[in-house]
């Protein structure tokens, strides 16, 4: 297995990853709701740019424009049928902007349909549609599949199934912890980091969220619990989204990004790059903040004592001695 | 019915209440439904007082916990079944009481491009628990979806439910359609999920933005009376 992504790492030490490819596509006209995978075909010049302004930007990864690109997502838009076209002609595009310098991560979403036994998706039917996208990274010419946003370990692991099944490049996976420093499942950073190592996973990470304040104490989680050889990544949000004068934009500047870049230095997170709101400027500032010194002092920007205890509400005690008295009888 | 109520009832029956509270935080489905028969055939109770000293007080701290952290969304998916259950059996009932006092009806739906539905149902249940008529089209619904249900139903209220930054927009869309179309006048439109504010309300043009399921009823009895003397 030709792990391209791990030459880099050899070699640089740090990963610059790229910015948001939705929110650009807004900024581009993306507005009417429509699937933002279409446009690798509909509107190529415009997925290209983005790619562009990236690698000039500096990114080391040009991830692809393909996020919702599994049958599942893509049929809320009538486009199940063109799966394998448009993952392919996302990859292709990426890979004509990324050269041979640079790598291209093939991004696999989240299906949006709740797995069993919460909802109706089979883990073989998930593992099947990832299967199907990862063959169309492949053939496009993906360096490795970047499994993306994930908040339930069971869609990660037919996700990583699927990719497997279809292509023996490598997986990166991350998951996104929005729900009071847990994914919206209820996993913890710590258990992520613990179960795709046991899954064989050593790229292992956060992405979007609830900007970098939020992302900095999971990644604190992350590394507190990181087994040995695992390489931690991170792709925080650029701030949150605000509703300002009719329109939807981020908080986050390119300062604050430089800033944030810094500190999952300090961490030791070893990729590092942006999601929803960002954009070539942002990864510019990230760059810099790259190449230039390290932190010489690290002070967390978040409240550390938080990291112990959970919180127990009134009725939970009530309720706990109700279920040990269902349990006797 | 209020609080003071609650502590008049006799305490069999608010021990019964409180156990289907603790069961549908359990998201045991079937615990639920049991105890919501034994409420209205033992205790003869109104259904409408089940539906919200039973489910919607347990839904309620379901909600607290959850935005504490101290449960996440599969124990909300499990509660959201069990409270699902329950309304299966008290929906009938409901509808009965309805003649005597309608209060209108309500299509409801989660704009296209979004699939968040807990929310929704939720306050599509609460509002045929107030006793109006509601007509859920569900998940990912379009413009046109809208206002041919709108039209077939002759309805009075348009609720919309988006919990994503990109799909809230749309609705701007959906009010933009009602019109052209020469049906804005007519219709109350609600909206409600997480990322929305009352600014954003006011700027796509929506009568009233929801925080939660008790505000749409509320607001959807008041803007229905409103409606009503200006008829
Ligand atoms: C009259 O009309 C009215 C009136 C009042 C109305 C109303 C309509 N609608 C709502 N109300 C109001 O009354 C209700 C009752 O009090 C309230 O409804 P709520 O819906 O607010 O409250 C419910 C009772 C409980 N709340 C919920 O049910 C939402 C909870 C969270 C965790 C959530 C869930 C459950 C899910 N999700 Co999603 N999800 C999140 C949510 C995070 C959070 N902490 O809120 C959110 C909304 N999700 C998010 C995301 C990003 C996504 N989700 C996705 C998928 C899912 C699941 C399928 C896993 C699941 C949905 C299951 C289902 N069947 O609904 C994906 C989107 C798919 C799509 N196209 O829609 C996906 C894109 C994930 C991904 N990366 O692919 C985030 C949105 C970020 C943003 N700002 O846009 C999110 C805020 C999580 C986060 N970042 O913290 C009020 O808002």
């Amino acid at each position: 297995m030709a792990d391209r992504l791990f030459e880099l790492l050899e070699r640089k030490g740090l990963v610059l990853g790229d910015g948001a490819m939705g929110t650009m596509l807004q900024l581009a006209g993306l507005t009417d709701g429509g699937a933002p995978e279409l446009w690798n075909v509909a509107r190529p010049d415009v997925v290209r740019a983005i790619y562009q302004g990236y690698a000039d930007a500096g990114s080391d990864i040009i991830t692809t424009n393909s996020f919702g690109g599994t049958r599942y997502r893509l049929k809320l838009h009538h486009l199940q049928e063109r799966v394998f076209e448009l993952n392919q002609a996302a990859a292709a595009l990426a890979r004509e902007v990324a050269g041979a310098d640079r790598l291209v991560a093939g991004s696999m979403g989240p299906t949006g349909e709740l797995m069993e036994p919460l909802g109706p998706l089979t883990l073989d039917d998930a593992r099947t549609a990832f299967a199907e996208q990862a063959a169309g990274l492949a053939a496009g010419g993906v360096d490795f599949f970047l499994v993306e946003t994930m908040s339930s370990l069971d869609e990660v692991q037919a996700a990583l199934e699927g990719a497997r099944a279809a292509s023996d490049l490598p997986v990166v996976v991350t998951m996104t912890f929005d729900t009071n420093y847990r994914t919206m499942m209820g996993v913890t950073p710590a258990q992520a980091v613990q179960t795709l190592h046991d899954w064989g996973v050593t790229v292992v990470g956060a992405n979007c969220g609830n900007g970098p304040a939020e992302i900095e104490r999971i990644m604190t989680e992350m590394a507190q619990a990181r087994p040995e050889g695992v390489v931690l990544m991170a792709q925080s949000n650029a701030g949150l989204p605000r509703w300002r004068d009719g329109d939807i934009s981020y908080d986050g500047t390119p300062e604050v990004m430089a800033d944030y870049t810094r500190r999952m230095r300090a961490l030791g997170v070893q990729v590092i790059g942006a999601c929803c709101g960002s954009t070539p400027d942002h990864l510019a500032a990230m760059r810099t903040a790259l190449d230039g010194p390290p932190l010489a002092h690290y002070e967390p920007a978040f409240d550390v004592s938080a990291l112990q205890g959970k919180p127990v509400s009134d009725s939970t005690a009530r309720r706990a001695a109700r279920r040990a008295q269902r349990a006797e009888t | 019915m209020n609080n003071n109520d609650f502590d008049s009832l006799p305490e069999a029956l608010q021990d019964l209440y409180i156990k289907m509270q603790d069961d549908l935080y359990d998201g045991l489905k079937d615990d639920v439904v049991e105890a919501t028969v034994e409420a209205l055939d033992q205790w003869g109770q109104e259904p409408a007082d089940i539906l919200q000293l039973g489910l919607v007080a347990g839904m309620d701290i379901v909600g607290e916990d959850f935005r504490d952290g101290i449960l996440f969304v599969p124990e909300v998916l499990l509660a959201a079944k069990a409270m699902k259950g329950a309304m299966e059996i008290l929906r009938p009932l409901l509808t009965e009481v309805k003649d005597v006092d309608r209060q209108g009806t309500v299509v409801i739906g989660t704009v296209k491009g979004d699939i968040h539905d807990i929310g929704k149902n939720l306050v599509g249940m609460m509002l045929e628990g107030a006793g109006f008529e509601v007509v859920n089209l569900g998940i990912n619904v379009d413009a046109d979806q809208f206002l041919a249900a709108l039209r077939e139903h002759n309805a009075d209220i348009l609720g919309m439910s988006a919990l994503l930054t990109t799909t809230m927009p749309y609705m701007r869309t959906v009010i933009q359609r009602l019109r052209d179309e020469g049906l804005r006048e007519r219709t109350i439109v609600l909206v409600g999920g997480a990322p929305l504010t009352s600014a954003f309300a006011e700027d796509i043009g929506a009568d009233r933005y929801c925080e939660d399921a008790a505000v749409a009823v509320e607001a959807a009895k008041a803007l229905m009376e409103i409606k009503r003397r200006k008829a």
